[in-house]
């Protein structure tokens, strides 16, 4: 029997050790052709380098992907640097990529990575610089070739998603020696629109795909400046799904195509159509909440009315107006009264004084006949003279004897 | 209110304020009744905005002194070639 019999495990973590402690493997170049690259929904890049007669697994992290001027393709010559390692679960060593570059370095990958370079220390690059797309863009800037059908997929994808925009096409060619000048143009000219005249709020700075060469004026510093320097935020969408300019890194959002960046400036109009329908369903629930509960404090209201209602003022008042007018009666009633036995008390006195009084105790008024003078002396009257005797109850005529 | 004159961020804008101000509550039911009808409106406008709308392309050229003036860029629909009568004038 063996000494020690070892797990699968712990020969491939005696490997990996073994591996990691070869200081030629954890500091390699290695220049090979590239095949079976594939890039994944996570960003990670996986691929072989191989030459005549070996292979080798490469793995690239997607921090450092991201950072590739152009992804590669197959059968492009590469020079590659990392570290030799074990992937455990499927027992393969391969290599863990962080620097890519073309074999045989050209003039325009060294300037590039020296202006990356450059910019990047200078915090062009930084997220902080990066400004957010207006939710609601209503003009939308594109500077691009008006002859290339770049910017037909861009007014189409505008049209289809957003066709409240207002687009302004700043023309400018996107390729050759006089492109950079005419693109930082056309953004000043777009920015200058935008202060004088119209307000842009997004800016898409587009070109269709094409090689390095075909691309290089987004990898100009004076247009990575002119995006900036741009009082509007830049939207890139140069080249295809692989390629990365300078322009790219500068602007506020990169989009990988000219139609993407056509998506990424606007809204989906279908969406917001969604949302305004949401915001008018929530109106609707809030109104119908309302009116419930208004109906409810209307229930408690009419019973708070009822205790005070004015009807119950007006009842109040008429019991008041009832019992003043029976006070009134009373009051008058009184009066009456006094005023009743008042005047039967100036009756008797009245009375008292009456000569009906003094007849009464046997006295008469005599006046004569003829005159009606009352007589008081004898000579008054004459023989004969008709006279009317008044006594209590009654008169009676006589003759003067 | 003239409705054409209302755009339709803003409509949206005063849309959002309106749902802002009815869930914020404390309003009169009658002043509610008057923002639900705002409201129902602005949706209305913005609705018709999104479904009528067409893309407005112009493109910015050169004119006399120094100034850019903007003219319509038409025939991009087209299904043809792609031949537009532009240059490159910056």
């Amino acid at each position: 029997m063996p000494d020690r019999i070892y797990s699968i495990s712990q020969l491939t973590a005696y490997v990996k050790s073994a591996l990691q402690m070869d200081p030629l493997l954890q500091d390699v170049w290695v220049e090979g052709e590239v095949s079976n690259f594939t890039r994944a929904a996570s960003g990670h890049c996986y691929f072989t380098l191989k030459d005549e007669r070996a292979a080798l697994s490469c793995v690239m992290w997607r921090s450092q992907a991201a950072l590739l001027l152009a992804l590669p393709r197959n059968g492009e010559a590469v020079l590659a640097h990392g570290t030799v390692s074990v992937y455990e679960a499927r027992g393969i060593y391969q290599l863990h990529v962080d620097i890519l570059q073309p074999a045989g370095l050209g003039r325009l990958y060294l300037e590039f990575e020296a202006l990356k370079q450059r910019l990047a220390e200078e915090g062009l690059f930084d997220d902080e610089r990066k400004r957010p797309l207006p939710a609601l863009p209503r003009r939308i800037g594109v500077a691009t070739s008006p002859r290339a059908a770049a910017l037909r997929d861009i007014l189409r994808t505008l049209s289809g998603r957003y066709p409240l925009a207002d687009v302004l096409l700043a023309p400018t060619l996107v390729q050759g020696a006089e492109a950079p000048p005419q693109v930082v143009a056309a953004l000043a000219a777009l920015n200058r629109w935008s202060a004088e005249r119209e307000p842009v709020d997004a800016i898409i700075v587009a070109r269709g795909g094409g090689s390095l060469e075909d691309l290089w004026a987004f990898n100009d510093e004076r247009v990575a400046r002119a995006i900036a320097a741009s009082a509007i935020p830049v939207v890139s969408g140069v080249g295809h799904e692989t390629d990365f300019t300078i322009a790219d890194f500068v602007a506020d959002v990169r989009a990988s195509t000219p139609t993407g960046a056509a998506a990424a400036a606007v809204p989906d109009g279908r969406e917001l159509a969604v949302l305004v329908q949401g915001r008018a369903a929530r109106l609707a629930e809030l109104m119908a909440a309302e009116v419930v509960s208004s109906r409810q404090t209307l229930a408690v209201q009419e019973r708070a009315l009822a205790r005070n209602s004015p009807l119950q003022l007006l009842a109040g008042y008429r019991q008041r107006v009832d019992e003043l007018s029976r006070a009134a009666v009373l009051a008058w009633t009184h009066q009456l009264t006094l005023r009743r036995e008042r005047l039967a008390g100036l009756r008797g006195r009245l009375e008292a004084v009456s000569p009906l009084e003094v007849l009464g105790r046997g006295y008469a008024i005599v006046r004569h006949g003829e005159t009606g003078e009352v007589v008081r002396g004898v000579a008054q009257v004459a023989r004969g003279d008709p006279i009317a005797v008044r006594v209590q109850d009654g008169e009676f005529e006589a003759e003067v004897g | 209110m003239n409705k054409e004159t209302l755009s339709f961020e803003n409509a949206f804008k005063e849309l959002e304020e309106t749902v802002r101000k009815m869930e914020a509550g404390g309003q009169t039911l009658e002043e509610s009744l008057a923002l639900f009808e705002r409201g129902t409106e602005l949706a209305a406008l913005c609705n018709e905005q999104l479904d009528h709308a067409e893309l407005r392309v112009r493109q910015l050229l050169p004119a006399p002194e120094g100034e850019v003036k903007a003219v319509p860029f038409e025939d991009w629909e087209g299904e043809g070639k792609w031949e537009p009568d532009a240059g490159f004038p910056f």
